[in-house]
């Protein structure tokens, strides 16, 4: 049994993970960085649209900066953030952009002179500045008063994902591959490190840590119909919450992209509709615009995700051998810009469904996409309940996002709070003396030890573990999907607590031996489940409708009751979450009010509780 | 429709010890839009959950399943088995050591390969955080990017004759790496500095030109281009080092 040491572990390898170690490493610290797949083929490299960050370089970008960043951020998320750290997020970005550029970040770039651009399939012009000529540019995304979203062709995730990859490279970082978190180390109130299972040999590895972040994204693949990696499977989450003391914060706060393909879920790029795609539906109409007059297509996701499942109750939906869906139409973009702009979507749509864009149009509906929901940290990225260990990136709810988070904030996100987060761990880092008793760290190994052994003998019993995650799936697909109501949340947690009995008794078919998947998967099925079951329970307790969690039967959002966060604890041994509530926010720079989108009406919070909240910046 | 599609997979566990290399057969229905991502996981979720193979983003974006697919390395989330005559033989690539049956360790071969290549932006100018980012044009940006686009599926060297025969040579993907460093104006490294990279039998004279790296890339990387550029670039530095 081998064991490693490191001032800094960092379990994942995405953009906040190595943006989090190349701070630390920039410092003077030891890292060490875990990751199931090599770095470059995180879920980050996946996300082509872009990042925002309110440079003002663009012509519709002109009079953009952080405060109306911030403004945009805190409607995005239904005043259901922590205004602390969006303001923070908002302030850094811009600095985050330029420095991803000085280490080698092919932004597109500011070219002067006419263009064209389209809204609601209208052709519209803009002139460039020439004193803005080289400078990064920006496109359009939902939510949005500017175009703030930087970005390089359609490849944004990508390009940046090397870049930082790059710069560990450059820092000597060691950048571990095929190693999976499957525990953390710790006495109740401090992290030491982590139990890793080598998804090369199949043996546990001990990591030693003084400080620990876990940086795993999101977890969308407990829902059936998600776009995201098959690796986005909450094992950071799992590990942190698996300790009983650390919470996960909002839960229910699930976010659903309008426009995942049908059958398979991949996602083409909300720069569809930012660069003027448009949704139709069976009869090849635009719908939107009945909606949401203003924003049309381009409202927020959660807003643009109901009005279309609900234009689909309407008898509007397209139907097909894989449900009902709607279509998305970029044909009239024309091929010099959809070879260009969107060539991954050009080809998911060639590879995927058959399909050219350019004279056909593209099978969508609502996905499951991005996880507000995370191990919840202070505005330092300091997990709650234990000493020692940070979050950051989509795995954290650090909570700048709230209840919906605005396309494009996610990656910078990444790297914004990897900056300021992994500051904070050097700082900690920088005082910290500490001593690694040999019988915790036994104990914890001990433990992992013998979970696989008995997955292996099916002691426990023989439930497959394919089947139990299937079942789970489901139950979330039906209950806590775009729209929520009481009755069904019900069902669903009801029929999760037989899933959560189930998924005790997994056992395997296989061996077991070396790089064996569904060892893997059984390790964290229950996991999983604990998972879903918070979501389930956090949305059938909180009666109200809030950004992404929509009550059908609670269409008001209230400030009355509800501005709160909500906090999912797993006491060891419990067989339901134990949810607790904070504040949502420490201060208002930004009173809760109308979004301006999306409609519904809102039950005022307390005048005074606003008032006392509130500061000047 | 309904076509029962009959696969070939080369299993091989190197961890343990009963396991001998064979290739084993699986029978499957098809169904609708099937890809060899849908097909694989069916076959390991329904018929043998100690089936190794690996996949991630499953959209052709990442580069993790890449595999030889009837003969020729591809990507299998990409592949869709209408396409394919029913009879489908899956073997893992060549080059990479071997990690279980389909999957192979690209993760270690890149990461030596970023080390060789020195595969970052080479610069003296030190980030100001309060100053205006510096400008560059947005055709060069748009010419770095297009060769950025290597997502190190691997498929180039898997098929390169000459890799297959020199554990040394650098093969079509760090080439094309380096070319995104040539034509990026941040870095600052010399013709010169390149050359001593890539100027010899395990860099730009190792290579056979038979393009077989350009046939297979998925993201049709102009990979011949590039060795052209960077062979005639390092042919003038070769020159000027004589004199
Ligand atoms: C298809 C798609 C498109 C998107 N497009 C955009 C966009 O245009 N703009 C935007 O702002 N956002 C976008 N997003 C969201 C954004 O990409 C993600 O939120 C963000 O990249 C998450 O980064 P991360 O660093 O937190 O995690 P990831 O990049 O997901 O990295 C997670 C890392 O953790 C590792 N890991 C996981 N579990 C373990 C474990 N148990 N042990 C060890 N390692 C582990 C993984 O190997 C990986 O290295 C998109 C998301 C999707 C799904
Ligand atoms: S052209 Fe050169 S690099 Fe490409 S496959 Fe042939 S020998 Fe290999
Ligand atoms: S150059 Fe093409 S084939 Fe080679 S690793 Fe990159 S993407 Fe794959
Ligand atoms: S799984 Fe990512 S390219 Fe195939």
């Amino acid at each position: 049994m081998q064991t490693y040491y490191s001032d800094l572990l960092v379990i994942g390898a995405g953009l906040a993970g190595e943006r989090i170690a190349v701070e630390s490493a920039d410092a003077g610290f030891d890292v060490i960085v875990l990751s199931i797949v090599p770095a470059r083929r995180s879920h980050s490299s996946a996300a082509q649209g872009g990042m925002q960050a309110a440079l003002g370089n663009s012509a519709m970008g002109e009079g953009d900066n952080p405060d109306v960043h911030f403004a945009d951020t805190v409607k995005g998320s239904d005043w259901g953030c922590d205004q602390e750290v969006a303001r923070m997020f908002a302030d850094t970005a811009p600095i985050e952009m330029r420095r991803l550029a000085h280490w080698g970040v092919p932004w597109n770039r500011v070219v002067p002179g006419k263009s064209f651009y389209f809204k609601g399939g209208e052709k519209f012009e803009k002139v460039e500045k020439e004193e803005k000529a080289g400078l990064i540019t920006a496109r359009s995304f939902g939510g949005t008063a500017k175009w703030r979203t930087c970005y390089t062709s359609d490849g944004t995730g990508h390009a940046v994902m090397c870049t930082m990859d790059n710069r560990c490279a450059q820092l000597g970082i060691d950048v571990r591959d095929r190693k999976e978190a499957i525990s953390l180390i710790h006495d109740g109130e401090t992290c030491f490190g982590a139990i890793v299972r080598c998804l090369r040999t199949g043996k546990l590895e001990v990591y030693l840590s003084k400080a620990t972040a876990v940086c795993t994204g999101g977890f969308g693949r407990i829902y059936k119909a998600t776009t995201n990696a098959v690796i986005c499977d909450g094992g950071g989450h799992i590990i942190a919450h698996d300790t009983g003391v650390v919470p996960v914060g909002n839960p229910e706060a699930i976010q659903f992209h309008p426009t995942g393909i049908v059958p398979t879920d991949i996602l083409v790029t909300e720069g569809c509709r930012g660069d003027g795609g448009t949704l139709l539906d069976v009869n090849e109409e635009r719908f939107m615009q009945i909606y949401e007059p203003d924003k049309a297509e381009l409202a927020s996701r959660d807003v643009v995700s109901r009005w279309m499942t609900h234009h689909m109750r309407q008898g509007k939906g397209v139907k097909s051998a894989y449900g009902e869906h709607l279509w998305l139409d970029i044909r009239h973009l024309g091929d010099q810009h959809i070879s260009t702009k969107l060539r991954e979507v050009d080809e998911i749509c060639h590879y995927f469904l058959g399909v050219d864009p350019r004279t056909q149009l593209i099978p969508v509906r609502p996905t499951q996409h991005y996880t507000m929901a995370g191990i919840r940290t202070n505005k330092d990225g300091a997990v709650y309940g234990l000493k020692g260990l940070y979050a950051a990136g989509e795995v954290a709810c650090w909570d700048m996002h709230g209840f919906n988070r605005l396309g494009g904030n996610s990656l910078a996100e990444t790297v914004v709070a990897g900056g300021i987060i992994g500051a904070k761990v050097a700082e900690y880092l920088k005082g910290c003396e500490t001593v690694f008793k040999t019988e915790l760290v036994k104990q914890a190994l001990n433990k992992q030890e013998e979970r696989i052994a008995d997955l292996i003998s099916g002691k426990n019993g023989k439930e497959d573990v394919y089947s139990v995650r299937g079942e789970l799936q489901d139950a979330l697909m039906e209950g806590c999907f775009v729209f929520r109501n009481g009755k069904d949340l019900e069902a669903c947690v009801t029929k999760l607590q037989g899933v959560l009995e189930r998924s005790k008794h997994v056992g395997l078919r296989s061996n077991g031996i070396g790089a064996n998947h569904e060892l893997a998967a059984a390790l964290k099925v229950h996991g999983q489940v604990k998972l879903g079951m918070c979501i389930a329970k956090a949305a059938l307790e909180r009666t109200e409708s809030r950004g992404s969690h929509t009550r059908e039967d609670y269409p008001e959002r209230n400030d009355q009751d509800w501005l709160n966060r909500t906090l999912a604890y797993w006491p060891e041994g419990a067989d339901m979450p134990d949810l607790k509530y904070e504040d949502a926010s420490p201060v208002f720079e930004l009173p809760p009010g109308d979004r301006g989108y999306g409609g519904g009406k809102i039950i005022p919070a307390d005048p005074e509780m606003v008032k006392s909240k509130t500061i000047t910046k | 429709m309904n076509r029962e599609l009959q696969f070939n997979i080369f299993r091989y566990n190197p961890q343990d010890p009963n396991s001998v290399p064979h290739m084993q057969k699986f029978s499957l229905n098809e169904t609708e839009n099937m890809t060899l991502f849908i097909a694989l996981n069916r076959l390991r979720e329904e018929q043998d959950p100690s089936l190794i193979f690996d996949f991630c983003c499953r959209a052709g974006i990442c580069g993790a399943c890449a595999m030889v697919i009837n003969g020729r390395p591809g990507l299998a989330c990409q592949t869709k088995t209408k396409e394919m005559h029913p009879e489908i033989t899956l073997l893992p690539l060549p080059v990479y050591k071997l990690v279980g049956d389909l999957s192979v360790d690209t993760g270690v071969w890149f990461r030596e390969m970023y080390s060789k290549v020195e595969s970052w932006v080479h610069t003296s100018t030190v980030f100001d955080p309060a100053a205006e980012e510096e400008r560059m044009d947005n055709s060069v940006a748009e010419q770095v990017y297009e060769l950025e686009r290597c997502i190190e599926c691997g498929c180039c060297v898997a098929a390169c004759g000459t890799a297959r025969l020199r554990d040394d040579f650098l093969g079509a993907a760090s080439l094309n790496r380096i070319a995104r460093f040539v034509v990026d104006p941040r870095d600052q490294r010399s013709d010169k500095e390149y050359f001593e990279v890539i100027g010899n039998d395990n860099g730009i004279f190792g290579c056979m030109g038979l393009l077989a790296c350009e046939d297979v890339c998925p993201k049709q990387l102009p990979l011949q281009n590039q060795l052209g550029f960077l062979r005639r670039k390092m042919g003038i530095t070769a020159i000027k080092s004589i004199f």
